[in-house]
């Protein structure tokens, strides 16, 4: 009992960080219908802005956090701007690799920023783990948690209530129809790749006081976010969430009661169950693709 | 292509083959060179899934290193000849591609980018884990040379004839696959699947037949990779490794045989060219993959055409 | 039983899309060597009940026949190779493959060379490549198109095009023939041009059926015409009777107050 409650409390932590990660991959999707391999990218380069700021340069905590999200979200802007934008025929193929190339370069830059040593930070506050029926609970899970609910209840905000979020839903589900009644459809998807690359910082600066980070930590992050997204449904922010904490959670079982070592075949067996069986995902719509 | 292009190419082809062959004996060069011919295979292996029939996989590494496993366990841990080991490791990554095949041809577009990547990763994990088998995250070492009869290819002038035969060989299979039926069937399928069928294609057996067929060329390439360098490991069958198969097919040009060639030349030759960059490789390397994507999207062999034309058409004038 | 006058029989075909009845209760048959015209208002369910007869989705209820044995069970590919070929109404050429490869495309059932045969080249192969070719040509004479084998399908005006997917179908040595609007986008003389290749496609011994809104055309040369309205037969007859037939009236141009 006391054990399955620890691989729970480990599942939890690490789902929600999948759960925002995919989160990013699901809202980019569902209004530009692009897939951004180097997702996980943004998320070392949050990381690793958070360690550098907090941890070196003696930031507080929260400017640091902020400030990391909003350096990554002006790098997903360039990105939009220069690497995406200028694409004449954005098939999936070409899209594919131009992220594929992005992803390889970003690793590059941070190899060159920050070395190829791991860097950590301490938590974001100095508590013990506290003690649950038996099992060790950290207090960063916590934090990591209230984080990715608060974030998840601000975009929920953002979508049905502010005007550009309710347009950002009619780019999703057409941008023809979207440009036509006056939308500005470059705009929101120069927006949406601002907001996901931010979505994949926060989840790399949540996580850095429990990793160790790395110029290399994204692209296992973000293969595994994406398959999350997938899990939950592509474009859709519950299934995001959902499939999130679902690989999470079935993730720390099956290293608790199968291998470690089979870790990472978790998520990409689910992948492929969820494509062969359902491929528009647990609660994925359909052809119908938003938040 | 014409008939006659087509054979002058390829006699000029092998003439050069021929001729580097015979000229070039700096075994760093010989090395590279062979190396050339096994991407040529990879690439030309996904160009007939991806460029000709227009499906993507993403996890295409696996089944060189299913080649490439196959034998090495074979042969060394089984003392099997390596000619012998040659139809099971094609042959095994022929069944794995027949049964992945099934479930996952019917996706399209991201969706089958998504399945042949959960594949690729999934066999990675593997080759990394199954410690007994494999050898684990460390590799596979001792993998015998390739004996056939009395000659020992373990050369590098032995090895690189070998290579670049097969090479020849596949080139020459490939491209009468394109201008047959079947090959008219499977652009067809990449134009537009409903018509294909509309007009009488079985494409759901197309589709599993050219990804059988380009999973055993991509196993002979893992098996020629193991018999030349004795010692595998899963970094090389990666996530990684199958991204840099498909930019080959992509920057060679897509739906052109003599396209693999040149994005395997290129992508091969290009991390040699990088080590002068030392600490900004990676950047310029992806710094390079964007641009030639944004800029020459249907690849340097037909990019450089289009730009040309332009060219010229703006020069009439 | 059936009779062997009816090439293909529709019978009670129910098709619905979530709550949308597309087809319901469609029965006809169509006579062998006759052009059969189908016609009605816009979602009347005439493309649907094309992609019933093709195969592209199986209908909920009822039955296809082609020459007496049901073809329910069959695929697409499969169905074209027991004799029924079609057009599309937007024009589904292979639009990176050139003209005479489109037709050659279009061959598909009725060569036989595999994967194995294509890469070893046998002698027998050789002759079915060159008779194929020669085959295809012919057909490009016919829709007068030989000129351009060569083209990119793409690049061939609009009305052309149709003409080469024409080819491409009738490639298929079809017993029957599906044209889906093929005189959408043609202009004037180019439909009287199709209206005879039409008359000579039947004369060949194929069975046709024609969704066309191009009334003159649709009323001149079909030998009996069938009329949908909102998913359900509501006229089947001459085109003369059809033309003074009240319920086809009112479904064209609104139904009168009863």
């Amino acid at each position: 009992m006391q054990e399955i409650l620890q691989y729970l409390f480990s599942g939890l932590t690490n789902g929600a960080i999948y759960a925002v990660i995919a989160l990013g991959f699901s809202m980019l999707y569902s209004s530009t219908e692009l897939i951004n391999f180097a997702h996980g990218e943004f998320v070392m380069l949050g990381s690793l802005c958070m360690v550098t700021l907090a941890a070196n340069l003696g930031f507080p905590l929260i400017p640091a956090f902020f400030l990391s999200i909003c350096a990554v979200a002006a790098a997903g802007l360039l990105f939009e701007r220069l690497a995406i934008r200028p694409v004449r025929h954005p098939e999936p193929i070409v899209l594919i690799i131009i992220t594929v190339g992005a992803s390889i370069f970003l690793r590059g830059v941070g190899m060159l920023i920050w070395g190829k040593n791991a860097h950590s930070m301490p938590p974001f506050s100095q508590h013990p783990p506290l003690d649950v029926a038996g099992a060790r609970l950290l207090v960063q899970s916590i934090w990591i948690l209230v984080i990715v609910a608060a974030l998840t209840a601000a975009l929920q905000m953002f979508y049905r209530r502010t005007l550009t979020g309710k347009a950002m839903t009619a780019c999703a589900v057409s941008k023809k129809a979207a440009w036509i009644v006056g939308i500005p459809t470059k705009w929101m998807v120069l927006l949406a790749f601002g907001l996901s690359t931010g979505m994949g910082a926060v989840a790399g600066a949540i996580i850095a006081p429990i990793t160790m980070s790395s110029y290399d930590m994204g692209t296992m992050l973000g293969l595994k976010g994406f398959c999350a997204a997938m899990l939950g449904g592509l474009g859709s922010l519950w299934g995001a969430i959902l499939g999130g904490f679902l690989l999470g959670i079935l993730e720390a079982l099956g290293v608790g009661f199968i291998s470690s070592g089979l870790k990472d075949a978790t998520a990409f067996v689910l992948l492929l169950l969820v494509l062969y069986v359902r491929p528009q995902g647990i609660i994925g719509a359909g052809e119908v693709k938003r938040f | 292509m014409n008939d006659k292009a087509n054979k002058i190419a390829y006699a000029v082809f092998a003439l050069a083959v021929i001729l580097l062959g015979w000229q070039v004996d700096n075994e760093y060069y010989l090395q590279l060179m062979i190396f050339i011919g096994l991407n040529t295979l990879l690439a030309l292996s996904l160009n007939m899934l991806m460029g000709y029939a227009g499906q993507i996989s993403l996890g295409h590494a696996a089944f060189y290193g299913i080649g490439a496993y196959v034998t090495a366990i074979l042969t060394t841990t089984y003392q099997v000849a390596p000619l012998l080991a040659l139809p099971a490791a094609v042959g095994t990554a022929m069944l794995v591609a027949w049964f992945v095949g099934i479930p996952t041809l019917r996706l399209s577009g991201y969706y089958l980018g998504m399945g042949t990547l959960g594949f690729g990763m999934i066999v990675h994990i593997v080759f990394r884990e199954w410690s007994s088998l494999t050898g684990g995250a460390s590799g596979f070492v001792g993998i015998p040379p390739l004996e056939i009869g009395p000659v020992v290819f373990a050369s590098g002038k032995n090895y690189f004839f070998l290579v670049w035969s097969v090479v020849m060989l596949c080139l020459i299979m490939c491209r009468r696959i394109i201008d047959s039926r079947v090959g008219r069937a499977l652009r067809s399928i990449h134009d537009g699947e409903k018509a294909a069928a509309a007009v009488g294609v079985d494409t759901k057996k197309l589709k599993l037949q050219v990804f059988v067929l380009s999973a055993g060329m991509a196993a002979l390439a893992g098996f020629l990779y193991a018999h030349l360098v004795y010692f595998i490991s899963p970094g090389t069958f990666s996530f990684v490794a199958s991204i840099r198969i498909v930019t080959m097919v992509v920057i060679g040009g897509m739906a052109s045989i003599w396209g693999a060639l040149l994005g395997a030349s290129l992508l091969t030759l290009l991390p040699e060219w990088l080590h002068a960059f030392s600490e900004f490789e990676m950047v310029v390397y992806g710094l390079i993959l964007m641009s030639v994507m944004i800029f020459l999207p249907r690849g340097l062999t037909r990019g450089v055409l289009d730009v040309y034309e332009r060219y010229r058409k703006s020069h009439e004038r | 039983m059936s009779d062997n006058s009816h090439l293909l029989e529709i019978k009670d075909i129910h098709k619905a899309f979530g709550g949308v009845q597309a087809l319901c209760d469609i029965d006809f048959d169509l006579e062998k060597d006759a052009i059969t015209g189908l016609i009605g208002p816009n979602g009347a369910g005439k493309t649907t009940l094309f992609n019933v007869i093709t195969g592209v989705f199986p209908a909920d209820r009822g039955e296809i026949r082609l020459a007496g044995q049901s073809v329910n069970n069959r695929a697409v590919h499969e169905r074209v190779e027991l004799g029924i070929a079609r057009t599309f109404q937007n024009v589904e050429l292979f639009e990176n493959m050139t003209v005479l490869e489109n037709i050659l495309v279009g061959l598909h059932t009725r060569t036989r060379c595999g994967m194995i045969d294509s890469i070893l080249k046998f002698p027998r192969i050789r002759r079915e490549e060159k008779q194929a070719r020669k085959r295809a040509a012919e057909l490009l004479e016919f829709v007068d198109l030989a000129d351009y084998a060569p083209r990119r399908s793409s690049d061939l005006p609009f009305g052309w095009q149709r003409l080469v997917e024409v080819a491409r179908a009738m490639a298929a040595a079809p017993r029957l023939l599906l044209l889906d609007e093929p005189a959408a986008g043609l202009n004037m003389s180019e439909t009287r041009r199709l209206g005879d290749l039409i008359h000579q496609i039947r004369d060949q011994g194929i069975t046709i059926l024609l969704v066309e809104h191009d009334m003159s055309l649709t009323m001149s040369i079909s030998d009996k015409i069938v009329v949908l309205d909102q998913g359900r037969k509501i006229a089947e007859d001459t085109p003369r009777a059809v033309q003074s037939d009240e319920a086809v009236m009112a479904a064209y141009l609104g139904k009168a107050q009863h």
